[in-house]
């Protein structure tokens, strides 16, 4: 038994490596990762005959081959299809190294897909047919990696045995691909070339490592962040009065007992007095552990905030730029309000319009599903961030659609910018500022609160015929000139705005500016926001 | 210093910051606690992630009234061990009507007893998050399975309207009625467990381990007599056997491996030498083809 202490010890203490692997359809992706399953001997006997099973019904392969795919697409509709339509998360060890691979599918439609894959991994896998060179989707794989700062790519060139093992054409799809960061590996999954050994017999002329050699001995601690410490505050732990902990992740950088930390969006600096974790106090902490901090003094801080080191802020701004990947059936709508989630906070945000398109897939919407655009996005209230080509772990947020609750979008910062506080802002063309005369038109002021009272009060500064109405009913708006909805309902604001703008009737919804047909100068210089 | 994690504690960092997270976005969480080692390494991390506090959420079991009776001792003295606030739900309707598997078959028997009943006792308690200790290398379709698992109104689960989920940044947004099942061990693999159950020294079942016990053979299984209640086929005599169970769930359901390891260090090297996945013991798993997605579906966990 001393053999497996040491092995249980060994591997205890491996690395790991997430990893992704993306490719068009039918680059023998599932084939690739089989092989890699099975050459490292995890695919138990039972999951091999239930498979063998399986390839007489659904299997593309020949008679008595197995065909790895199959082992991998897990869902029923897929197995029908014989398509891979989500990401599928795959694990293995080998004595040096655990791996957690992120199968991503390779059609179109799916590049949410892909962008979900590519979120969690230090290493992309991008596959190219030897036999169709780089396409269009490699293309667009290789961007969503790049986009989503992942810094180590492999571009294996699958099926070299039906190429025969063909140097040139290796060095053609090479020449092709014009990326000299990346690593090129000619392999065939099929007959397990240059997937786990070199396979020199068929490829005497490649001498560099084989898949697996590569994702052994890849050093990618050397890209995490370790200078600037973030520590998104997810939970405030108070057993009793005298422990007040703030528990989270370190999300980068390090952190010490003793040094001086700033709570964000507060302002309100102490210092690190402990490093809190069930096993007992830590001197320090780093990035992915998670760690309960207590601090000096008795500071405000909440779930959602962010600890920084005082001397190391990161930008503070409710305005700013970032790359944006569409994930929702339903269009980005600039201008709507989209929950927010960064870090550990959640907030609201709108998308301004003149998005700049990076990648739209063929025949949609615009801003539609799978559209890759750069943007700039505002929050209701300002967000402390780190670019995300300096900072992952701080430069990145998602979208929810606030009605249906769908992770609409994925975002990366690139910086903060100047904030537009006019409701313009949120209105997809230009607006005529124009002086208005009044005196003898109709109003209507709809609401009973604070901001229906107030919107009274200046009308009625201007006409001589301003009527209230507490409730509404659509005849209210019968002869009108000009109306306010300015009740609590966001809701029945939108729809008498609606009914307004049918009847060519001047309205401003105070709930949203852009819902409506004109605003008041007070709400352009910032006080309504 | 090279600020590295290894794999396991990077697992473990992972976990409590999925058990934070949820419990930062919503308003009643619970456990769901099936007695099993995943279930242990759940409630262990769950109990490191709000230290020095206690759990912020009650542990549940829902009992088929079908369990082992080790199972039932150890859940009671475990939870007390651990402090947690331990509820057990049983479908009272099928105990009363006398629901038992093999009157009934495998599967409308866990459809009665741990599908339905799981779904009743989620919504009676109005838990909008269910921690379970369910993992992606278990079976087919949990590979595809979100971290944060949403779940309709009926508390079904639909593969084809999962939310995308990036990074570490979870949505938890739900409207009254829905949920959500999160899972903090996603990525963890059978042998992750034993090494973490043995470095953590997490107490565990003992049907874990190899000790004869009474057991007949029922196509290929072998079940183990836990109480008068098995049926026995005429002529059918338990033989003591040397066996060990690799899953733990409803005595008659869960097949046991021939086996002498006793400790975890011979379970791993068992393992690692194993001709059968682990989730091959379980019966209900072979009702047909892509039986557990269409379990997952109905709201099986």
């Amino acid at each position: 038994m001393d053999d497996i202490s040491s092995y249980l010890d060994a591997h205890e203490k491996k690395t790991l490596l997430r990893f992704l692997t993306c490719g068009s359809v039918d680059d023998g992706k599932s084939t690739l990762i089989g092989r890699l399953l099975y050459d490292s001997k995890l695919i138990y006997d039972d999951q091999l005959s239930a498979l063998r099973e399986a390839s007489g019904t659904h299997g593309t392969a020949g008679a008595g081959e197995i065909d790895y795919a199959l082992l991998l697409d897990g869902l029923k509709a897929e197995r029908e299809q014989g398509i891979t339509i989500d990401v599928a998360y795959r694990y293995f060890s080998t004595p040096r190294r655990k791996f957690i691979i992120a199968d991503c599918p390779g059609h179109e439609q799916y590049t949410r897909n892909m962008a979900t894959g590519a979120s969690t991994a230090d290493l992309a896998i991008i596959l190219v047919d030897a036999r169709h060179g780089v396409v269009a989707q490699t293309r667009r794989h290789a961007m969503i990696v790049r986009l989503l700062g992942i810094r180590h790519v492999v571009v294996a060139v699958n099926k070299m045995d039906l190429v025969d093992y063909s140097e040139a054409v290796f060095n053609k799809i090479k020449a092709e691909f014009q990326d000299p960061g990346s690593l090129f590996i000619p392999v065939s999954a099929k007959c397990g070339a240059n997937v786990t050994a070199r396979s020199r017999d068929v490829m005497p002329w490649y001498d560099g490592p084989s898949l697996l050699e590569h994702l052994e001995t890849v050093d990618v601690a050397a890209s995490r962040n370790l200078s600037d410490f973030r520590f998104p505050v997810q939970h405030v732990i108070r057993p009793d009065l005298d422990f007040r902990g703030f528990a989270g992740t370190v999300a980068s950088g390090v952190v010490r007992v003793g040094d001086e930390v700033t709570a964000l969006p507060s302002g309100k600096s102490s210092r690190v007095k402990r490093i809190v974790t069930a096993d007992g106090d830590l001197p320090l902490a780093f990035p992915p552990q998670a760690v309960t901090l207590t601090l000096e003094d008795e500071i405000d801080i909440s779930s959602g905030d962010m600890l920084v080191p005082s001397a190391n802020l990161p930008t503070v701004a409710s305005a700013f730029r970032a790359n944006l990947v569409w994930m929702d059936t339903a269009p980005l709508v600039p201008g709507k309000e989209y929950l927010f989630r960064h870090g550990s906070a959640w907030l609201k945000a709108f998308v301004r319009d003149g998005a700049k398109i990076l990648f739209a897939p063929s025949g949609g919407a615009p801003l539609a599903l799978n559209t890759i655009a750069e943007v700039v996005v505002e929050t209701t209230r300002p967000l402390a961030f780190d670019p995300y080509a300096k900072n992952r772990a701080t430069g990145r947020f998602i979208l929810v659609d606030p009605v249906t609750n769908q992770t609409s979008g994925a975002g990366m910062i690139l910086e903060g910018c100047e904030r537009q506080t006019t409701p313009e802002a949120k209105v997809a063309h230009p607006l005529l500022p124009v002086f208005v005369d009044l005196a003898a038109a109709p109003c209507l002021v709809i609401g009973n609160g604070a901001e229906a009272k107030r919107k009274v009060d200046e009308l009625r500064r201007y006409s001589a015929e301003v009527a209230v109405a507490e409730t509404f009913e659509e005849s209210d708006l019968d002869g009108k000139t000009l109306v306010v909805a300015a009740t609590d309902d966001n809701a029945l604001n939108a729809r008498i705005a609606a009914l307004c703008k049918a009847r060519n009737i001047l309205v401003n919804a105070t709930s949203d500016a852009a819902a409506g047909t004109f605003f008041f100068g007070a709400e352009r210089d910032g006080m309504a926001r | 210093m090279d600020f590295n994690l290894s794999q396991l504690r990077t697992l473990e960092a992972e976990a409590i910051e999925i058990f934070r997270d949820a419990v930062s976005q919503f308003e009643r969480p619970v456990l769901l606690y099936s007695i099993g080692k995943d279930s242990g390494v759940l409630a262990h991390i769950a109990k490191k992630a709000f230290y020095p506090a206690r759990l912020p959420f009650p542990v549940l079991h829902i009992d088929s009234t079908w369990k082992f009776r080790e199972m039932i001792a150890f859940r009671d003295w475990f939870c007390r061990e651990y402090g947690l606030d331990l509820r057990v739900h049983v479908n009272e309707a099928g105990r009363a009507a006398g629901v038992n598997p093999f009157d009934y078959g495998s599967r409308k028997y866990t459809d009665i007893m741990k599908t339905q009943s799981l779904k009743d006792a989620l919504r009676e308690g109005r838990f909008d998050v269910a921690f379970g200790g369910a993992r992606r290398d278990e079976e087919k379709s949990r590979a595809k399975e979100r971290i944060f698992s949403f779940r309709d109104r009926f508390q079904q689960w639909d593969p084809k309207n999962q939310r995308p989920e990036l990074w570490n940044l979870y949505n938890g947004r739900i409207n009254p009625g829905e949920s959500v099942r999160c899972f903090p061990l996603s990525n963890w693999t059978e042998l992750d467990i034993w090494q973490y159950i043995r470095l953590e020294k997490i107490p565990v079942v003992p049907l874990y381990f190899a000790k004869p016990r009474p057991i007949v053979e029922r196509d290929g299984a072998l079940i183990m007599v836990d109480d008068s209640r098995m049926r026995l086929e005429p002529g059918e005599v338990p033989q003591m056997r040397t066996v060990r169970f690799r899953t733990l769930g409803c005595y008659p359901l869960t097949g046991a491996v021939e086996s002498t390891a006793s400790t975890i260090e011979e379970i791993v090297a068992e393992m690692l030498e194993t001709r059968l996945s682990e989730r091959s013991t379980r019966v209900i798993d072979h009702d047909g083809d892509a039986s557990m997605e269409q379990k997952k579906r109905e709201g099986y966990f």
